[in-house]
Protein backbone atom coordinates (compact mmCIF):
# COMPACT_ATOMS: atom_id res chain seq x y z
CA UNK A 1 0.00 0.00 0.00
CA UNK A 2 2.74 2.59 1.07
CA UNK A 3 4.95 1.25 -2.18
CA UNK A 4 1.81 1.91 -4.12
CA UNK A 5 0.84 5.34 -2.87
CA UNK A 6 4.45 6.18 -3.25
CA UNK A 7 4.29 6.11 -6.85
CA UNK A 8 0.77 7.21 -7.19
CA UNK A 9 0.23 9.55 -4.49
CA UNK A 10 1.37 12.72 -6.06
CA UNK A 11 -0.87 11.56 -8.90
CA UNK A 12 -3.73 11.21 -7.32
CA UNK A 13 -3.69 14.67 -4.90
CA UNK A 14 -3.16 16.16 -8.46
CA UNK A 15 -6.70 13.97 -9.99
CA UNK A 16 -8.64 15.02 -7.11
CA UNK A 17 -7.61 18.87 -7.58
CA UNK A 18 -7.77 18.51 -11.29
CA UNK A 19 -11.90 16.76 -10.86
CA UNK A 20 -12.79 19.54 -8.19
CA UNK A 21 -11.36 22.11 -10.30
CA UNK A 22 -13.33 21.20 -13.11
CA UNK A 23 -16.39 20.83 -10.63
CA UNK A 24 -16.47 23.58 -9.24
CA UNK A 25 -15.87 26.06 -12.28
CA UNK A 26 -18.65 24.28 -14.25
CA UNK A 27 -20.94 24.63 -11.92
CA UNK A 28 -20.83 27.79 -10.79
CA UNK A 29 -21.20 28.77 -14.65
CA UNK A 30 -23.50 26.33 -14.81
CA UNK A 31 -25.68 28.04 -11.76
CA UNK A 32 -25.24 31.30 -12.63
CA UNK A 33 -26.47 30.63 -16.11
CA UNK A 34 -29.42 28.30 -15.21
CA UNK A 35 -30.28 31.20 -12.19
CA UNK A 36 -30.78 33.88 -14.60
CA UNK A 37 -32.32 31.66 -17.64
CA UNK A 38 -34.41 29.96 -15.17
CA UNK A 39 -35.84 33.65 -13.83
CA UNK A 40 -36.12 34.82 -17.34
CA UNK A 41 -38.54 31.80 -18.75
CA UNK A 42 -40.73 32.91 -15.18
CA UNK A 43 -41.03 36.54 -16.92
CA UNK A 44 -42.83 34.92 -19.98
CA UNK A 45 -43.97 31.83 -19.30
CA UNK A 46 -45.85 31.35 -22.38
CA UNK A 47 -42.66 30.56 -24.45
CA UNK A 48 -41.86 28.31 -21.30
CA UNK A 49 -44.28 25.85 -22.40
CA UNK A 50 -42.30 24.92 -25.15
CA UNK A 51 -38.76 25.96 -23.88
CA UNK A 52 -39.21 23.62 -20.72
CA UNK A 53 -39.75 20.16 -22.74
CA UNK A 54 -37.67 21.04 -25.25
CA UNK A 55 -34.50 21.22 -22.37
CA UNK A 56 -35.63 18.40 -20.57
CA UNK A 57 -35.12 16.69 -23.66
CA UNK A 58 -31.48 17.63 -24.34
CA UNK A 59 -31.23 16.56 -20.63
CA UNK A 60 -31.37 12.55 -22.10
CA UNK A 61 -28.20 13.71 -24.07
CA UNK A 62 -26.06 11.44 -21.91
CA UNK A 63 -22.89 13.89 -21.08
CA UNK A 64 -20.43 12.22 -22.51
CA UNK A 65 -21.95 12.91 -26.24
CA UNK A 66 -21.61 16.79 -25.06
CA UNK A 67 -17.80 15.98 -24.02
CA UNK A 68 -17.05 14.11 -27.57
CA UNK A 69 -18.60 16.63 -29.34
CA UNK A 70 -17.45 19.55 -28.30
CA UNK A 71 -13.78 17.49 -28.11
CA UNK A 72 -14.30 17.09 -32.26
CA UNK A 73 -14.80 21.20 -32.46
CA UNK A 74 -12.84 22.50 -29.51
CA UNK A 75 -9.89 19.63 -29.07
CA UNK A 76 -8.32 18.39 -26.22
CA UNK A 77 -8.34 21.54 -24.10
CA UNK A 78 -9.66 22.21 -20.54
CA UNK A 79 -12.61 24.43 -21.88
CA UNK A 80 -14.22 21.83 -24.18
CA UNK A 81 -14.90 19.74 -20.59
CA UNK A 82 -15.71 23.35 -18.77
CA UNK A 83 -18.28 23.68 -21.43
CA UNK A 84 -19.49 20.39 -21.27
CA UNK A 85 -20.34 20.45 -17.96
CA UNK A 86 -21.71 23.90 -17.67
CA UNK A 87 -24.09 22.61 -20.08
CA UNK A 88 -24.82 20.09 -18.31
CA UNK A 89 -24.69 21.65 -14.88
CA UNK A 90 -27.02 24.27 -15.89
CA UNK A 91 -30.16 22.15 -16.81
CA UNK A 92 -31.33 21.16 -13.52
CA UNK A 93 -30.60 24.65 -11.90
CA UNK A 94 -32.65 26.13 -14.64
CA UNK A 95 -35.30 23.67 -14.20
CA UNK A 96 -36.12 24.14 -10.71
CA UNK A 97 -35.57 28.16 -10.38
CA UNK A 98 -38.50 28.06 -13.15
CA UNK A 99 -40.60 25.70 -10.64
CA UNK A 100 -39.60 27.14 -7.67
CA UNK A 101 -40.57 30.73 -8.65
CA UNK A 102 -43.52 29.61 -10.10
CA UNK A 103 -45.06 27.48 -6.80
CA UNK A 104 -44.19 30.66 -5.19
CA UNK A 105 -47.63 31.10 -4.03
CA UNK A 106 -49.65 34.26 -5.21
CA UNK A 107 -50.62 35.25 -1.42
CA UNK A 108 -47.07 36.36 -1.02
CA UNK A 109 -46.18 38.34 -4.12
CA UNK A 110 -49.61 40.04 -4.06
CA UNK A 111 -48.49 41.16 -0.29
CA UNK A 112 -45.67 42.37 -1.57
CA UNK A 113 -46.68 44.50 -4.17
CA UNK A 114 -49.38 45.83 -1.91
CA UNK A 115 -46.35 46.95 0.16
CA UNK A 116 -45.03 49.02 -3.20
CA UNK A 117 -42.48 46.65 -4.10
CA UNK A 118 -41.54 46.75 -8.16
CA UNK A 119 -41.03 43.75 -9.67
CA UNK A 120 -37.28 43.48 -8.97
CA UNK A 121 -37.53 43.59 -5.36
CA UNK A 122 -40.39 41.37 -5.36
CA UNK A 123 -38.29 39.54 -7.15
CA UNK A 124 -35.14 39.95 -5.00
CA UNK A 125 -36.97 39.74 -1.78
CA UNK A 126 -39.78 37.35 -2.30
CA UNK A 127 -39.61 35.33 -4.75
CA UNK A 128 -36.20 34.39 -4.95
CA UNK A 129 -35.49 33.80 -0.63
CA UNK A 130 -38.66 31.17 -1.27
CA UNK A 131 -37.84 29.60 -4.23
CA UNK A 132 -33.81 29.24 -2.41
CA UNK A 133 -34.59 25.51 -1.09
CA UNK A 134 -36.00 24.49 -4.73
CA UNK A 135 -32.89 26.06 -6.29
CA UNK A 136 -30.41 24.76 -4.25
CA UNK A 137 -32.01 21.23 -4.69
CA UNK A 138 -31.29 22.10 -8.68
CA UNK A 139 -27.50 22.82 -7.72
CA UNK A 140 -27.14 19.36 -5.64
CA UNK A 141 -27.96 17.81 -8.53
CA UNK A 142 -25.83 19.71 -11.03
CA UNK A 143 -22.53 19.04 -8.63
CA UNK A 144 -23.79 15.33 -8.03
CA UNK A 145 -23.79 15.11 -12.15
CA UNK A 146 -20.81 17.34 -12.79
CA UNK A 147 -18.42 15.41 -10.58
CA UNK A 148 -19.76 11.84 -12.21
CA UNK A 149 -19.55 13.10 -15.81
CA UNK A 150 -16.05 14.55 -14.67
CA UNK A 151 -14.67 11.45 -14.77
CA UNK A 152 -14.98 11.35 -18.42
CA UNK A 153 -12.60 14.33 -18.80
CA UNK A 154 -10.21 11.21 -18.88
CA UNK A 155 -11.64 10.12 -22.33
CA UNK A 156 -10.57 12.90 -23.97
CA UNK A 157 -6.82 12.94 -21.84
CA UNK A 158 -7.46 15.60 -19.63
CA UNK A 159 -7.19 13.84 -16.03
CA UNK A 160 -8.92 13.93 -13.06
CA UNK A 161 -10.36 10.90 -10.81
CA UNK A 162 -11.38 9.33 -14.67
CA UNK A 163 -8.22 8.81 -15.28
CA UNK A 164 -7.21 5.99 -12.74
CA UNK A 165 -10.36 4.51 -13.34
CA UNK A 166 -9.33 4.28 -17.05
CA UNK A 167 -6.27 3.27 -17.16
CA UNK A 168 -7.48 0.76 -14.34
CA UNK A 169 -10.24 -0.83 -16.96
CA UNK A 170 -8.01 -0.96 -19.73
CA UNK A 171 -5.16 -2.42 -18.62
CA UNK A 172 -7.55 -4.62 -16.02
CA UNK A 173 -5.52 -3.26 -12.79
CA UNK A 174 -8.39 -3.47 -9.87
CA UNK A 175 -6.18 -1.32 -7.88
CA UNK A 176 -5.99 1.42 -10.32
CA UNK A 177 -9.47 1.34 -10.50
CA UNK A 178 -10.45 1.04 -6.65
CA UNK A 179 -8.13 4.19 -6.62
CA UNK A 180 -10.17 6.38 -8.88
CA UNK A 181 -13.04 5.26 -8.19
CA UNK A 182 -13.24 5.31 -4.38
CA UNK A 183 -12.32 9.07 -3.93
CA UNK A 184 -14.62 9.88 -7.04
CA UNK A 185 -17.56 8.07 -5.00
CA UNK A 186 -16.22 10.25 -1.59
CA UNK A 187 -16.02 13.60 -3.37
CA UNK A 188 -19.68 13.35 -4.89
CA UNK A 189 -21.11 11.83 -1.55
CA UNK A 190 -19.46 14.71 0.54
CA UNK A 191 -20.15 17.54 -1.78
CA UNK A 192 -23.99 16.12 -1.63
CA UNK A 193 -24.58 16.34 2.17
CA UNK A 194 -22.44 19.76 2.27
CA UNK A 195 -25.19 21.21 -0.44
CA UNK A 196 -28.10 19.67 1.70
CA UNK A 197 -26.87 21.66 5.14
CA UNK A 198 -26.54 24.67 2.75
CA UNK A 199 -30.65 23.56 2.21
CA UNK A 200 -31.37 23.82 5.50
CA UNK A 201 -30.17 27.02 5.61
CA UNK A 202 -31.17 28.50 2.68
CA UNK A 203 -35.20 27.46 4.15
CA UNK A 204 -36.47 31.24 4.76
CA UNK A 205 -36.77 31.37 8.52
CA UNK A 206 -40.65 31.90 8.99
CA UNK A 207 -40.61 28.62 6.92
CA UNK A 208 -38.81 26.04 8.72
CA UNK A 209 -40.57 22.95 10.24
CA UNK A 210 -43.53 22.49 8.30
CA UNK A 211 -43.50 23.61 4.63
CA UNK A 212 -43.24 21.41 2.15
CA UNK A 213 -39.74 21.65 1.00
CA UNK A 214 -38.66 19.20 -1.86
CA UNK B 1 -25.69 -3.02 -36.54
CA UNK B 2 -27.70 -0.17 -34.87
CA UNK B 3 -30.00 -2.12 -34.60
CA UNK B 4 -28.85 -4.88 -32.22
CA UNK B 5 -26.69 -1.93 -30.20
CA UNK B 6 -30.59 -0.60 -29.50
CA UNK B 7 -31.78 -4.17 -28.75
CA UNK B 8 -28.53 -4.68 -26.06
CA UNK B 9 -29.13 -1.41 -24.35
CA UNK B 10 -33.07 -2.12 -24.27
CA UNK B 11 -32.42 -5.56 -22.77
CA UNK B 12 -30.05 -4.41 -19.88
CA UNK B 13 -32.20 -1.37 -19.12
CA UNK B 14 -35.34 -3.48 -18.90
CA UNK B 15 -33.51 -6.24 -17.24
CA UNK B 16 -32.42 -4.01 -14.59
CA UNK B 17 -35.60 -2.16 -14.12
CA UNK B 18 -37.24 -5.94 -13.29
CA UNK B 19 -34.37 -6.61 -10.92
CA UNK B 20 -34.86 -3.10 -9.28
CA UNK B 21 -38.54 -3.67 -8.85
CA UNK B 22 -37.95 -7.04 -7.21
CA UNK B 23 -35.11 -5.68 -4.50
CA UNK B 24 -36.91 -1.67 -4.41
CA UNK B 25 -40.38 -2.59 -3.77
CA UNK B 26 -39.77 -5.05 -0.63
CA UNK B 27 -36.94 -2.54 0.53
CA UNK B 28 -39.85 0.30 0.34
CA UNK B 29 -42.55 -1.62 1.90
CA UNK B 30 -39.78 -2.37 4.95
CA UNK B 31 -38.93 1.06 5.38
CA UNK B 32 -42.93 1.80 6.00
CA UNK B 33 -43.61 -0.94 8.17
CA UNK B 34 -40.72 -0.32 10.39
CA UNK B 35 -40.46 3.74 10.72
CA UNK B 36 -36.61 2.63 12.34
CA UNK B 37 -35.21 1.24 9.12
CA UNK B 38 -36.82 3.99 6.81
CA UNK B 39 -33.61 6.43 7.43
CA UNK B 40 -31.06 3.57 7.05
CA UNK B 41 -32.38 2.14 3.97
CA UNK B 42 -33.78 5.67 2.41
CA UNK B 43 -30.09 6.95 2.89
CA UNK B 44 -28.06 4.20 1.39
CA UNK B 45 -29.85 4.33 -1.90
CA UNK B 46 -29.65 7.55 -2.19
CA UNK B 47 -25.94 7.33 -1.54
CA UNK B 48 -25.73 4.70 -3.88
CA UNK B 49 -27.26 6.81 -6.54
CA UNK B 50 -24.97 9.71 -5.91
CA UNK B 51 -21.74 7.45 -6.66
CA UNK B 52 -20.51 8.67 -10.29
CA UNK B 53 -21.15 6.18 -13.13
CA UNK B 54 -18.11 5.24 -14.18
CA UNK B 55 -16.66 4.79 -10.11
CA UNK B 56 -19.95 2.35 -9.19
CA UNK B 57 -19.15 0.25 -12.46
CA UNK B 58 -15.58 0.17 -11.39
CA UNK B 59 -15.78 -1.09 -8.54
CA UNK B 60 -18.60 -3.66 -9.49
CA UNK B 61 -16.29 -4.57 -12.47
CA UNK B 62 -13.05 -5.20 -9.86
CA UNK B 63 -15.48 -8.21 -7.70
CA UNK B 64 -16.98 -9.31 -10.78
CA UNK B 65 -15.48 -8.45 -14.18
CA UNK B 66 -16.36 -6.79 -17.35
CA UNK B 67 -19.33 -7.33 -19.07
CA UNK B 68 -23.44 -7.26 -19.14
CA UNK B 69 -23.83 -8.49 -15.28
CA UNK B 70 -21.64 -5.43 -14.14
CA UNK B 71 -23.77 -3.43 -16.28
CA UNK B 72 -27.01 -4.66 -15.21
CA UNK B 73 -25.54 -4.66 -11.64
CA UNK B 74 -24.64 -0.79 -12.01
CA UNK B 75 -28.42 0.12 -13.17
CA UNK B 76 -30.19 -2.19 -10.74
CA UNK B 77 -28.34 -0.27 -7.82
CA UNK B 78 -29.23 3.17 -9.57
CA UNK B 79 -32.85 2.39 -9.95
CA UNK B 80 -33.36 1.76 -6.52
CA UNK B 81 -33.73 5.09 -5.39
CA UNK B 82 -36.69 6.27 -7.09
CA UNK B 83 -38.40 3.13 -6.44
CA UNK B 84 -37.98 2.25 -2.47
CA UNK B 85 -38.44 6.39 -2.37
CA UNK B 86 -41.53 5.97 -4.06
CA UNK B 87 -42.91 2.86 -2.89
CA UNK B 88 -42.49 4.52 0.60
CA UNK B 89 -44.03 7.72 -0.24
CA UNK B 90 -46.97 5.63 -1.73
CA UNK B 91 -47.47 3.91 1.32
CA UNK B 92 -47.25 6.51 3.57
CA UNK B 93 -49.61 8.48 1.61
CA UNK B 94 -52.75 6.17 1.51
CA UNK B 95 -55.43 7.69 3.63
CA UNK B 96 -55.61 7.11 7.46
CA UNK B 97 -59.38 6.52 6.96
CA UNK B 98 -58.91 3.79 4.82
CA UNK B 99 -56.32 1.81 6.83
CA UNK B 100 -58.14 2.12 9.47
CA UNK B 101 -61.49 0.86 7.33
CA UNK B 102 -59.44 -2.15 6.47
CA UNK B 103 -58.47 -2.96 9.85
CA UNK B 104 -62.07 -2.47 10.87
CA UNK B 105 -63.15 -5.33 8.57
CA UNK B 106 -60.65 -7.42 10.63
CA UNK B 107 -57.80 -7.60 8.03
CA UNK B 108 -54.76 -8.83 9.35
CA UNK B 109 -51.55 -6.58 9.09
CA UNK B 110 -50.36 -8.69 5.52
CA UNK B 111 -53.77 -8.69 4.07
CA UNK B 112 -54.55 -4.79 4.44
CA UNK B 113 -51.06 -4.21 2.78
CA UNK B 114 -51.35 -6.81 0.16
CA UNK B 115 -55.14 -6.22 -0.87
CA UNK B 116 -55.17 -2.11 0.32
CA UNK B 117 -52.06 -0.20 1.13
CA UNK B 118 -50.47 -1.76 -2.12
CA UNK B 119 -53.09 -1.43 -4.61
CA UNK B 120 -53.77 2.55 -3.94
CA UNK B 121 -50.00 3.22 -3.55
CA UNK B 122 -49.64 1.43 -7.08
CA UNK B 123 -49.68 4.96 -9.46
CA UNK B 124 -46.79 6.65 -6.56
CA UNK B 125 -44.68 3.51 -7.22
CA UNK B 126 -45.14 3.68 -11.15
CA UNK B 127 -43.82 6.91 -10.94
CA UNK B 128 -40.64 5.73 -9.09
CA UNK B 129 -40.78 2.61 -12.08
CA UNK B 130 -40.85 5.29 -15.11
CA UNK B 131 -37.80 7.82 -13.17
CA UNK B 132 -36.11 4.72 -13.05
CA UNK B 133 -36.38 3.02 -16.43
CA UNK B 134 -35.48 6.58 -17.76
CA UNK B 135 -32.74 7.25 -15.99
CA UNK B 136 -31.55 4.04 -16.49
CA UNK B 137 -31.15 4.23 -20.33
CA UNK B 138 -28.79 7.45 -19.66
CA UNK B 139 -26.99 5.88 -17.67
CA UNK B 140 -26.60 2.15 -19.31
CA UNK B 141 -24.01 4.59 -21.97
CA UNK B 142 -21.49 3.66 -19.92
CA UNK B 143 -22.09 0.02 -20.59
CA UNK B 144 -19.61 0.77 -23.46
CA UNK B 145 -16.52 1.48 -20.83
CA UNK B 146 -16.68 -2.07 -18.89
CA UNK B 147 -17.89 -4.14 -22.19
CA UNK B 148 -21.37 -4.24 -21.98
CA UNK B 149 -21.88 -2.57 -25.32
CA UNK B 150 -25.38 -1.24 -26.11
CA UNK B 151 -25.99 2.43 -27.99
CA UNK B 152 -22.90 3.80 -25.25
CA UNK B 153 -20.54 1.95 -27.80
CA UNK B 154 -21.56 3.38 -30.68
CA UNK B 155 -21.29 6.70 -29.45
CA UNK B 156 -17.62 5.98 -28.19
CA UNK B 157 -16.30 4.39 -31.35
CA UNK B 158 -17.72 7.61 -33.01
CA UNK B 159 -15.34 9.61 -30.50
CA UNK B 160 -12.60 7.80 -31.14
CA UNK B 161 -12.56 7.88 -35.00
CA UNK B 162 -14.19 11.60 -34.83
CA UNK B 163 -17.27 10.03 -37.09
CA UNK B 164 -19.61 13.19 -35.78
CA UNK B 165 -22.57 10.82 -37.34
CA UNK B 166 -21.86 8.23 -35.74
CA UNK B 167 -21.85 10.19 -32.55
CA UNK B 168 -25.15 11.59 -33.43
CA UNK B 169 -26.95 8.04 -34.35
CA UNK B 170 -26.22 6.81 -31.34
CA UNK B 171 -27.33 9.74 -29.41
CA UNK B 172 -30.64 10.36 -31.28
CA UNK B 173 -31.32 6.21 -31.38
CA UNK B 174 -30.75 7.28 -27.14
CA UNK B 175 -33.04 10.06 -26.83
CA UNK B 176 -35.60 8.01 -28.63
CA UNK B 177 -35.92 5.22 -26.92
CA UNK B 178 -36.04 7.73 -23.48
CA UNK B 179 -38.63 10.11 -25.11
CA UNK B 180 -40.45 7.11 -25.98
CA UNK B 181 -40.54 5.35 -22.86
CA UNK B 182 -41.18 8.26 -20.76
CA UNK B 183 -44.16 9.12 -22.54
CA UNK B 184 -45.54 5.54 -22.81
CA UNK B 185 -44.98 5.20 -19.35
CA UNK B 186 -46.55 8.80 -18.58
CA UNK B 187 -49.45 8.21 -20.53
CA UNK B 188 -49.96 4.85 -18.27
CA UNK B 189 -49.45 6.88 -15.08
CA UNK B 190 -51.58 9.05 -15.77
CA UNK B 191 -54.23 6.43 -16.42
CA UNK B 192 -53.37 5.06 -12.77
CA UNK B 193 -54.24 8.50 -11.23
CA UNK B 194 -56.92 9.08 -12.82
CA UNK B 195 -58.41 5.46 -12.16
CA UNK B 196 -57.17 5.97 -8.31
CA UNK B 197 -59.01 9.30 -8.11
CA UNK B 198 -62.43 8.59 -9.66
CA UNK B 199 -62.65 4.98 -7.07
Amino acid sequence: MTAFLEVYGKMLVNSILTHLFYVFVSVSIGFCLGLALGILLTRVPKYSQVILPVISLFQTIPGIVFIGTLFLYIGMVPLTVIIALSIYAMFPVLKNTYVGILNVEPQYTEAARGLGMSNSQVLVQVELPLAMPTIIAGLRMSTVYTVSWAVLAAMIGLGGLGDFIYRGISTNNNALIIVGAVPAAVLAVVLGLLIDRLQKKAVPRGLRKGGAVK
Amino acid sequence: MTLQMFLEHLYMVILAVIFAIGIGLPLGILSYLFPGARKAILWVVDVLQTIPSLALLGIIMVFIGAGKITVITGLVLYSLLPIVRNTNLGLTEVDPAIKEAARGMGMSKFYQLIRVELPLAFPVIFTGIRIATVNSIGSAVFAAFVGGGGLGSIIYRGIRIQNIRLIASGTLSLMLMAVVFDLVMGMIEKRLYRRSSAA
